[in-house]
């Protein structure tokens, strides 16, 4: 379970990233994020493995507020979180097995890691994995020579390798074609409904949070402005969270070629 | 029809450089020129009577160096061997030196400042002082031998290595590096999975690139007592053998060119 309680961000800079963020997300839900870029997001996701650090209110993952966690303690945090990212983030000169590996890191000891002494199981789950995904055939390619959809999948591969409880993806499909982004949400869906791995996915296609959602919360300059179920959204309440009329670019489209 | 347009517009036409960028290009290549022909004229009596001595002079010491002896080149075998191991040592131990130097002095790894610019400054100042130098003051502390030699290469080696890799590492992408963070990976397993993948054929390449700079830089070193080939051809002018030193100068030729050759071979087959 994931509690935001009055949580608010204030970047450096000044700016604010989340202003007095109150949110509940239990075990198991996929949730979707909406909002326009600049909206607090990615600020929202990263809060949650702290690859930022909100300075206001409490975060509550598992029952713990994680925002007074530092070394040893963060990154047992994030060994239970895994993370998707917009651009695939893999090392492009290694394999794909490699890179799946590499979700493990924070499961295997420095000096095993270093030297690439896996465990059998670890180079096992990391292949099953791979199967799960439909890309096993290429894992000794060279992550750069993989498409970007293929790429998005051995990423998603490394996070089920981390075994992770929660799955944050920050736009996992806005690099993507329509038909390999519906491909993309569907391995995701998937994952959440076998494995219950509570999962939260930055999104701004309207239509592709329509679909997949359980629920959705809208954010808009740093706040949560609208929070329910997927079923009790319509374009209106689109309007309202973007706060203008829905254009053409704001859907991702494609539904039916996939 | 267009060109009627055209010329029709050209008053309007913008430059593509504003005039102030202009007038500064042009006073700027202007003082260049004028402090070219300044030190032209200082130094031109000099010059000049150099050449001029030289090239009378050219050719009877010429002759001198031919034939080339080529009898000695068993004799100056070992000694070149000598400088070619003296290589590798030192490009060997500055390559291994190099890596938490150049992780050091990387910005995007070492985030703590005072810690980056330390090491930084550190190294400016070991590349600012020349190899030659180096050997003469390790010959000074350690007597006339290889040793000596190999400190001196390390330190200079280590100098343009550490630079050269250090830049590599601050051009490296860190995006995968920030999803092993987000995975609960510490910072050595994110250097050892994020970074030195990215990194390892630039600095294959580098390091290659510096053993053939180490190999010439070891044989002007031998001329300061540092040991191999260098110090060899320094006793054979000391006793006007020309016809030795020729061959020595043949020997380390060719062995400098094949050297370059093989090393440039497998930079290309890396990058």
């Amino acid at each position: 379970m994931i509690e935001f309680k009055n949580v608010g961000l204030v970047y450096p800079n000044g700016t604010e990233g989340l202003k007095n963020v109150n949110v509940t997300i239990k075990d198991g839900e996929f949730v979707v994020i909406v909002g326009l870029s600049g909206a607090g997001k990615s600020t929202f996701i990263r809060s949650i493995n702290r690859l930022v650090t909100p300075t206001s209110g409490e975060l509550l993952v598992d029952n713990e507020d994680i925002l007074t966690y530092r070394g040893a303690n963060l990154r047992k945090l994030r060994t239970k979180i895994g993370m998707i990212f917009q651009n695939y983030n893999l090392v492009k000169r290694s394999n794909v097995l490699k890179n799946v590996l590499a979700g493990r890191l924070g499961h295997t000891g420095t000096l095993r890691s270093i030297f690439s002494m896996y465990k059998k199981e670890d180079v096992a789950l990391a292949y099953e994995s791979l199967q799960r995904v439909n890309i096993a055939e290429k894992i000794h390619n060279r992550a750069d020579e993989l498409s970007g959809g293929q790429q998005q999948r051995v990423s998603i591969a490394r996070v089920l390798t981390q075994k992770p409880s929660y799955i944050l993806a920050d736009e996992p499909v806005a690099s993507l074609d329509p038909p390999t982004s519906h491909q993309v949400m569907t391995y995701l869906k998937k994952i959440n409904k076998e494995d219950n791995i509570t999962t939260i996915v930055n999104l701004h296609f309207i239509d592709m949070a329509m679909e997949y959602a359980d629920r959705i919360i809208g954010m808009r300059a740093g706040e949560v402005v609208f929070d329910g179920p997927a079923s009790e959204v319509t374009e209106k309440t689109f309007e309202e969270i973007y706060g203008r009329t829905i254009r053409e670019d704001d859907l991702r489209g494609g539904a039916d070629e996939s | 029809m267009t060109t009627n347009s055209n010329a029709g517009k050209h008053a309007q036409t913008p430059a593509i450089y504003p005039a102030k960028t202009k007038a500064q290009i042009t006073i700027i290549f202007f003082a260049v020129i004028g402090f070219y022909l300044y030190s032209m004229i200082r130094t031109q009596a000099e010059m000049v009577g150099g050449f001029g001595n030289a090239l009378s002079d050219m050719w009877r010491v010429m002759e001198k160096f031919f034939p080339p002896n080529f009898q000695v080149v068993g004799a100056i075998w070992p000694a070149m061997a000598t400088t070619i191991q003296m290589a590798i040592i030192a490009t060997t131990v500055a390559a291994i030196l190099t890596v938490p130097l150049a992780l050091l002095s990387a910005q995007n790894v070492t985030t703590f400042k005072p810690l980056y610019y330390v090491t930084r400054t550190f190294l400016n100042i070991l590349r600012t002082i020349p190899d030659l130098v180096l050997a003469v003051i390790f010959v000074g502390l350690f007597g006339i031998g290889v040793f000596p030699g190999i400190l001196a290469l390390i330190i200079f080696s280590l100098g343009i290595l550490a630079k050269l890799i250090s830049e590599t590492i601050e051009a490296v992408d860190m995006n995968p590096l920030e999803a092993m963070r987000a995975s609960g990976a510490n910072t050595l397993q994110m250097i050892f999975y994020g970074l030195v993948p990215q990194v390892l054929p630039q600095f294959t390449s580098f390091v290659l690139y510096v053993f053939e700079i180490n190999i010439r830089a070891s044989v002007v070193l031998g001329l300061v007592g540092a040991g191999g080939i260098g110090l060899v051809l320094d006793q054979q002018l000391g006793f006007y053998n020309y016809p030795n030193a020729m061959t020595i100068i043949i020997v380390i030729f060719v062995v400098v060119i094949a050297i370059e050759y093989v090393s440039n071979k497998i930079r290309e087959a890396l990058i």
